[in-house]
């Protein structure tokens, strides 16, 4: 009989082909010109393209913005929801964890839909409203998560020991939080900046983000100068998943 | 005084979130074109949606069937594939079990975006046409890791010695994996089903890249186009409401099965 670890092999070959090579393809066809020779000129055309440059810098910032307020938001819910003096009912958590598995593209037509209705100008404003409301689920839940693991005796010894409630909450609940709040930023920040067509929509075409002219020019056949932006993509999110351990990577594993 | 603030927090958060699904929702039962307009109550939009009797009517179907379809295929051999591979990963050991996992995280840890353009390197770098395969390979790539991760725990739990049990009482390899194992991780491979099968149907980044130029349509992609053409087709917000419920009961049965198996541990 065969060894049972060999079943891995099928998997193994086929993420060899469809997710390693790729990856490998970007990095070659962002350092190639059209006829294959080896160059700097795609990167250093970011570099150089102003219009490039302020997208990404755009995408940036919209990132933060939407990252920190799904925190300020997504936090106070999760820690309720997890809280059994204050919640005890599934469906609640239910409910905020429900609108992650509907269509993205379909709440954000929806959303902007809602805008026009009430006349509300679609722009920056209505950019970032509608992607805290695209990515908010994805910030509570992680966060949830990790409340709901942890060790109660840790906050009660503190109160034991005359820590106050407020005390309790930020040198014990917050920091044994953290990971779960990491986990929340790698899901909402990454896919902030390269969303493309959640922008358009929202902004009736006037904001466009990293995500959106990296579809632009492989769409135009620029794949060269499109893998190089992937690849400019690629290496911010092997810096943010430095930082997040990787163990908690399994938080979003556990969905159901 | 505390839960009463803290009850009236999640309630304003989640009637932000639901908003717009209600509005949607409430207005798919009006004949009105135009969102918001409210012209008495009629389910006019939903025989439409069914019969196909509106503009493009049947290109809105093909979209949900090709949708259905290729979520199918998808999670499917994506079960399979993700199942045999969470048995191997978990009897590998030490920097090969963790070579392992690292693997399994990245397409979960890359955007769509990162997905989809290097997977339509991937096809024209091989010279494949790219169409209904692509998108099913491409759905395949990045729902197995959520299989794997559902089955991984369920193999943790089980007691690693019944299946070498039925071997020595002579039952064949097949018998024991048809009799012993399969029983024992289906909880985590219907899991990972449901979960890959949603993946795939709400996909539309890795969708739009790996689809090719034949014309192939799934819901994401079609309400993409149509979004791009200005003003949503009436018929999507019955579609839209569908999906919502559809989802909604999903979940609950999940959540039910969840507390079930809570309880007989």
């Amino acid at each position: 009989m065969i060894k049972r670890s060999y079943w891995s092999l099928p998997y193994l070959i086929f993420m060899v082909v469809f997710v390693v090579l790729p990856l490998v393809l970007i990095v070659l066809y962002a350092f190639q010109d059209g006829s294959g020779h080896f160059t700097l000129s795609n990167i250093a055309r970011f570099f150089t393209d102003s219009d490039s440059l302020q997208t990404f810098a755009l995408s940036i910032e919209v990132a933060i913005e939407n990252t920190l307020i799904c925190i300020l938001l997504g936090y106070p819910a999760a820690w309720i929801l997890a809280n059994r003096k204050l919640n005890r009912s599934a469906v609640t958590v239910m409910l905020f964890i429900m609108p992650m598995w509907i269509n993205a593209l379909m709440r954000t037509l929806a959303t902007a839909e809602l805008f026009n209705m009430f006349g509300i100008t679609l722009g920056k404003g209505t950019l970032l409203f509608g992607m805290v409301y695209d990515y908010i689920p994805f910030m509570i839940y992680p966060i949830y998560n990790i409340l709901m693991k942890m060790d109660n005796s840790y906050a009660e010894a503190a109160e034991d020991l005359g820590a106050t409630p407020w005390k309790v909450f930020w040198k014990i609940t917050v920091p044994l939080s953290m990971p779960g709040v990491m986990s929340g930023v790698l899901m909402v920040f990454m896919p902030t900046v390269s969303t493309f067509a959640i922008s358009e929509f929202l902004t009736n075409n006037k904001i466009k983000l990293f995500g959106t002219i990296i579809q632009e020019n492989i769409n135009s056949s620029m794949w060269n100068y499109g893998a190089a932006l992937a690849f400019i993509m690629l290496l911010i999110i092997g810096i943010t998943s430095l930082f997040n351990d990787n163990k908690d990577s399994q938080a979003e594993g556990g969905l159901i | 005084m505390k839960k009463v603030l803290a009850k009236a927090y999640l309630y304003l958060l989640l009637a932000m979130l639901y908003a717009p699904l209600i509005f949607i929702a409430v207005f798919s039962f009006t004949e009105s074109r135009v969102l918001g307009n409210w012209t008495g109550f009629s389910t006019k939009l939903y025989a439409n949606l069914f019969t196909g009797g509106m503009n493009g009517g049947s290109s809105l179907l093909a979209a949900v069937e090709n949708t259905l379809i290729i979520a199918l295929i998808s999670a499917a051999i994506a079960t399979v594939l993700g199942t045999i591979a969470a048995i191997g990963i978990f009897n590998l050991k030490g920097r090969k079990k963790a070579g392992m996992q690292f693997l399994n995280n990245i397409p979960m840890i890359n955007p769509d975006i990162i997905t989809g353009v290097s997977l339509f390197l991937l096809f024209v770098f091989l010279g494949i046409t790219q169409g209904y395969v692509t998108v099913v390979l491409a759905h395949i790539t990045f729902c197995t890791p959520y299989v794997v991760l559902s089955v991984l725990p369920k193999l943790s739990q089980m007691n690693p010695n019944i299946y070498e049990a039925a071997l020595d009482l002579g039952a064949t390899p097949s018998q024991a994996l048809r009799k012993v194992l399969i029983p024992e991780l289906r909880p985590g491979m219907i899991s990972g089903f449901i979960l890959a099968f949603t993946m795939s149907l709400d996909d539309f980044a890795v969708t739009f890249f790996t689809r090719g130029t034949i014309g192939l349509e799934t819901l994401s992609t079609y309400i993409y186009a149509d979004a791009r053409k200005g003003g949503l087709t009436p018929e999507l917000r019955p579609l839209m409401t569908i999906i919502f419920l559809i989802v909604l009961i999903l979940l609950v049965v999940m959540n039910i099965r969840r507390q079930k198996a809570n309880q007989s541990k």
